[in-house]
Formats: C-alpha cells, sequence, structure tokens
C-alpha cells in the first residue's frame, strides 16, 4: 500500500512540477509590497477577483485516484484471470476485512429503529414532545456540562441546529482562544507575504467547484480565506506521524541538496485536487468568524478527510470505503450489482465521487450536517459507504431498467432530494436480507 | 531490556504436504520453520519477536533439556508451548498479515527454561496467499541482565562500609535541606517552561525569509 501511495504522490508531483514549467510560474514567489497592500485590501472579497485561470488545470480528479486504486493488487494475492472466489466482482481487489451488515448494525446501534434520530423524529408530522424537545434539552445540557464524550454520544442521534455548530466544536476541542486567532492572523500575513502556485490551484477548484453551486457561492470568500491559510499552516505536517503520504519536498533556490534549505510545499504538505473545497463549504454554514471556521476545517481534515485522498489498509481508509461499498451492495443486492457489471456500468465508478467528496455538494445541506454529524459521533468514515450502497438500493428499480453507464449516471445524478438518516435506517435496520 | 537476540539459525520454512509436492495443484497450508541454538548450550526463553508474513495461525513446541530427565531415554523432550495461536483473525483478508508480534514466556502454555531447540508450525489455511512464513525472527533469552549484573557486581560492594553520620557543616554554609528543596523549585520550573516552548508552534516554511524555490524534488 505504501509503494502505492509513494508512485502515487510521484505521479501526482510530476504534474505539479510540469505544470509549473509549462506555465513558467513558480512555485512560490515572494509579493511586491504593492501587491501585498493590494490584497490586504481584498481580503474579504477576493471572490471579485479574476485572474486568468485557464490554463491551470487540477493536478488530478477523483477519477484519477479510482483508476490508481483499481489496479491495487497484492503480490501475494492470487489474482488470477480467470473469475473466481478470489476475484473480487468489483473494482477494487485488495482483500481488506470490511464489516458486515450484522456487524454495521452493532456498530452504528444508535441508527436503530428503536432509537429517536434527527433527520427522522423531527419532521413535522412527529410531535416534537416524543423526541425532539427532549433531545435538545439534553444537547443544551451536554454543552453546559463541557462534556467532549458525551457531545460524541449525543450527535449519533443528530444535532439540533440550533446546537450544532458549538457541539462540533465541543467534540473537535476547538475554543478560539487569543492565540488561536493569533495563529490565524499570523497564516493570513503568510498568505499576504507570499505567492503559491497552490493558490491558483485553490482558485480554480472554487470556482470551478464551489461558485457553481447553489447552496455555497455566497461563501466563495470564506472559502478563499480559509483554503490559502490552510496551505501555509506546517502545524498540518504532524498529521503525516498517522497519514500513510508524505509531504512533498522542495529546496530553496540553488541548494539542491542540502538538507537545511529543504522545505515543504505547500507548507503544509497537501496539495489540493478537483473538488477539495467542498470539504470546507458545508462548515460555512455554521461558522461565521474566519479564525473558528478555520480551525474547524483544520481539525476536520487532519481526522477524517485526509482518509478520502491517501492510500492507507485503514479501516476508513478510502479503499477500505470503496471495498465495503461494493462488498454491501454485492451481498444485499446482487441483483443489482450483476446488471450493473454487465452493462459496464461498475457501482463504484458512480459512488467513488461520492465517498472522496464526503457527499458534499451531492445531497442538500441540512442532510450533509445530519450524515457529517455521525462522521463525528462514530469517529468513522464508513457511514459514507453505507450511505452509498443505501442510495443505490433506494434508486435500485430504475437502476434495474438502465442500459448504459451514462443512463445509471444519469439515474443517480441529482442526490438533493434524499433523505440520509431513512435511508440509512431502512438498508441497516429494514431490509430483510 | 537491552537484551541482544541470542543468535540462532533460522532455517528456512519446510511445507508439509499430503500427496506430490511437485504436481500437486493445491497450496499447501502448514509449514515448519526450525530454529537451531547455537551452542549445545540450552537457553531460557523469555521472548520470541517476529514480523508476520501471511500466516494465520501459529504453534510453538520446544525441545526441552530437563536435569531430571538425564539419564533416561529421551533426554530431551518436545513439548507445546503455544498451541493454534491466531495471528490473522480473518485468514482471508489482510488483517495482522504484516503485522509484528511478541509473545513472552508468561503467555506461553508451559515452562521455557533449557530450551534446545524451538519449532514453529504455521497453518494458512486460505489458499488466497501465494506464499506464507514469518520473517525477523529474534529470540530473547531471560534475566541475562539480571545474571550478569550479578556477576560483575563488584566485590567491593558486598562488603559494605558501616553507615557514617553525615558531618555537620554549620556556619557559613546553608542548610542543604532548604537548598535543596528550592533547587527541586527551580528545576521544576524550568522543566515547565521547556515544556511550554515546545507546545508553542513557531509555523514558520520558509528558511530565513526565503521560500524561493526550485521544482519539487521526487526523493
Amino acid at each position: 500500500m505504501r509503494k502505492a501511495q509513494g508512485s502515487w504522490e510521484k505521479r501526482i508531483l510530476k504534474s505539479l512540477n510540469s505544470m509549473c514549467t509549462e506555465l513558467s510560474i513558480p512555485l512560490a514567489r515572494k509579493r511586491p509590497i504593492g501587491e501585498q497592500k493590494e490584497l490586504l485590501n481584498k481580503w474579504n472579497e477576493m471572490g471579485t477577483d479574476e485572474p486568468d485561470l485557464t490554463l491551470f488545470r487540477p493536478v488530478y480528479a477523483p477519477k484519477d485516484f479510482l483508476e490508481v486504486l483499481m489496479n491495487l493488487r497484492n503480490p501475494n494475492y492470487e489474482n488470477g484471470d480467470q473469475p473466481s472466489f478470489r476475484n473480487h466482482l468489483g473494482l477494487i481487489q485488495v482483500p481488506l476485512k470490511v464489516k458486515d451488515i450484522p456487524e454495521l448494525k452493532d456498530y452504528f446501534s444508535e441508527l436503530g429503529l428503536n432509537t429517536g434520530q434527527l433527520g427522522i423524529d423531527d419532521s413535522t408530522q412527529v410531535p416534537p414532545e416524543l423526541f425532539e424537545n427532549e433531545h435538545v434539552r439534553v444537547g443544551q445540557t451536554v454543552l453546559t456540562e463541557q462534556d467532549s464524550a458525551a457531545a460524541q454520544q449525543y450527535v449519533r442521534q443528530g444535532c439540533p441546529t440550533a446546537l450544532r455548530a458549538e457541539l462540533w466544536a465541543l467534540i473537535l476541542n476547538i475554543s478560539n482562544q487569543p492565540e488561536d486567532i493569533l495563529y490565524y492572523e499570523q497564516l493570513k500575513s503568510n498568505v499576504i507575504q507570499h505567492d503559491l502556485l497552490v493558490d491558483s490551484l485553490i482558485y480554480k477548484d472554487v470556482k470551478l467547484t464551489a461558485s457553481n453551486d447553489d447552496y455555497y457561492f455566497v461563501f466563495e470568500d470564506y472559502l478563499y480565506q480559509v483554503l490559502l491559510c490552510f496551505s501555509r499552516d506546517t502545524s498540518v505536517l504532524e498529521h503525516f506521524s498517522y497519514n500513510s503520504a508524505t509531504p512533498p519536498k522542495s529546496y530553496i533556490r540553488g541548494k539542491l541538496g542540502m538538507e537545511e534549505y529543504a522545505v515543504f510545499y505547500p507548507p503544509n504538505g497537501v496539495i489540493p485536487f478537483h473538488g477539495f473545497s467542498m470539504y470546507v463549504a458545508p462548515l460555512c454554514f455554521l461558522y461565521h468568524e474566519p479564525s473558528k471556521l478555520y480551525q474547524i476545517f483544520r481539525e476536520m481534515y487532519v481526522r477524517f478527510f485526509f482518509r478520502l485522498h491517501s492510500i492507507s489498509s485503514h479501516p476508513s481508509g478510502i479503499v477500505s470505503l470503496c471495498l465495503l461499498f461494493e462488498t454491501l451492495l454485492q451481498t444485499h443486492l446482487p441483483q443489482l450489482f450483476y446488471h450493473l457489471r454487465e452493462i459496464g456500468a461498475q457501482p463504484l465508478r458512480i459512488s467513488f465521487k461520492w465517498m472522496v467528496r464526503a457527499f458534499s455538494g451531492y445531497l442538500a445541506t441540512d442532510q450533509l450536517l445530519l450524515l457529517w454529524d455521525r462522521i463525528l459521533g462514530y469517529n468513522s468514515l464508513e457511514i459514507l459507504a453505507v450511505l452509498a450502497a443505501a442510495v443505490f438500493a433506494f434508486r435500485a428499480v430504475n437502476l434495474m431498467e438502465v442500459t448504459s453507464l451514462a443512463a445509471a449516471e444519469a439515474v443517480l445524478a441529482d442526490l438533493s432530494t434524499l433523505k440520509v438518516m431513512p435511508l440509512l435506517q431502512i438498508f441497516l435496520f429494514a431490509t430483510v436480507s | 531490556m537491552a537484551t541482544d537476540p541470542v543468535p540462532c539459525t533460522v532455517r528456512s520454512p519446510v511445507t508439509l504436504q499430503v500427496g506430490d509436492v511437485k504436481t500437486d495443484l493445491a497450496r499447501p497450508g502448514v509449514s515448519v520453520i526450525d530454529v537451531a541454538l547455537p551452542s549445545a548450550q540450552p537457553l531460557d526463553l523469555q521472548e520470541i519477536i517476529f514480523k508476520n508474513s501471511y500466516t494465520a495461525f501459529l504453534t510453538v513446541r520446544v525441545q526441552r533439556r530437563r536435569p531430571c530427565d538425564v539419564g533416561r531415554d529421551g533426554a530431551r523432550k518436545w513439548v507445546t508451548c503455544l498451541w493454534n495461536h491466531c495471528l490473522m483473525p480473518s485468514p482471508h483478508t489482510e488483517a495482522g498479515s504484516q503485522d509484528y508480534f511478541s509473545l513472552s514466556r508468561h503467555q506461553l502454555l508451559c515452562d521455557v527454561d533449557q530450551v534446545t531447540a524451538v519449532r514453529l508450525i504455521l497453518r494458512q489455511p486460505s489458499p488466497v496467499w501465494l506464499h506464507f512464513t514469518l520473517e525477523e525472527l529474534r529470540l530473547y533469552p531471560r534475566g541475562q541482565q539480571v545474571s550478569d549484573c550479578w556477576v560483575d557486581f563488584p566485590s567491593w560492594l558486598s562488603h559494605l562500609a558501616p553507615q557514617q553520620q553525615p558531618e555537620n557543616l554549620h556556619g557559613g554554609v546553608p542548610d542543604p535541606e532548604k537548598v535543596s528543596t528550592e533547587v527541586q523549585q527551580l528545576w521544576v520550573l524550568t522543566e515547565m517552561i521547556r515544556a511550554n516552548q515546545t507546545a508553542a508552534r513557531i509555523g514558520r516554511f520558509d528558511v530565513d525569509g526565503c521560500y524561493d524555490i526550485n521544482l519539487l524534488s521526487y526523493t
């Protein structure tokens, strides 16, 4: 796995280097004073800037990453060409251990039919005295007690909208102390001083994704303020101690090979890909103060999101999530799986982009936040794979009638009307297997 | 414990298979690794450490030499000290397949003193793996430190001088008790400052204000 991650990283570096040489733009450049002043003035409205980004292209997109994952092979595993029980019928061929439905039922027991959920039991038909009022009261108690572990247990049943921002901050241990605000201001000054090639990639990504989204285009300026600072944040480098990835390295001009002049590029070691800004966009609904928004995003990234774009055998890593999705679909909707496979529409090809983005940009925002509540509550991303399988189960009837990959994509193109919690509950607890 | 592993000869695994090894298509599921200890000196085992490579179950047998057996037939007996220990909880999947394991003497079923040979029996019931073995096998002897210490103890330490009263230094010399508590407080303060220092991140990503870099390096 580490070898595969290493060669994938090399590809990304080559792509970035070639972009740098083709466009003759330096990877990093110190801004002249005039430009620094200008940027400082424009800090809160960087979205109005319209730099020429036509020559830039994203370093990679999720589908490139999927190609890499599809080709992962264990040399000690019998990967014969003949179809046999050893070959997986899906795209992922790595035999990782994933949970099956009984284990998932146990793991996600708080999502069961007998437990109240926000997203189900707070709908207008259900009188609030049955569940919602009590749940809100408990949430307020958790906040007054400032009990982080209780908060994590509490959000498994969903967060009331009014309390969500504070509960997430409690779980992620973000308190926005003066030193945190100072740190953010320092990052901002780093952005003003140096211009990075990665900044243009971020601009391009925001313009392509969040700015085009009906829900998130209003937050465009916030996204720049968060992501540009994120690239300069060296504290993110600490997460590489538990990430299978390694941060890209470079040397100061003229000092190639001298370790005292080795630096990481970008300073936080994370090269953004197409869709990266969608990790930040939903958080803008919860936090309006840039420094708090920044810290929440950074903590979410180093706890969860990094696993979605690095190759590892972790149960919440993207490889395990893909395998979990394919296994769930194969086991519980075998006819659908077989049919899709026969028409050349491997289900993972459609659901991969959902999982890599943690469904951001695909679900309605209130549903997405209910889903991310559970990610925080269970401290695991496996729910993304379960939801992906549940979506396929929900649209199974339509999918059985399609005859091509394009048609299957069309059936699953619009998820904005889906209600996440009922889908999950039905798939886990109410399907006869 | 900074003990050194015992230098031993680990033979390559021998697979046990029913039927003709060459023509049989089924993969063998059992193999045996014999470990020969260097000299005829029997040793007391403390720990066995190894890196797994796709083995699912491990059985360890040791050949012991017992003083009571001397003179009898079979002066050395083979005893099972670990039976079917599970290394991979789900043999068809990767879990545990490349982990490091450590077996210490209190986890073993029987006494592992006076060991002359060790035999590890590996089982991998799943047919999906092409090879399975153990790597980086190391045996650690018992109580080497302790016995060495006893041996190396200088003889004069065993003849301790009678306890002497500390001299009473009056006049001009401050009270040692008071000084030591103050020094302790100072030490605690310096430790706290040192700890606080490392917690605060400087966060500079450039070298002396310069971040003018070449292309990214591939190494």
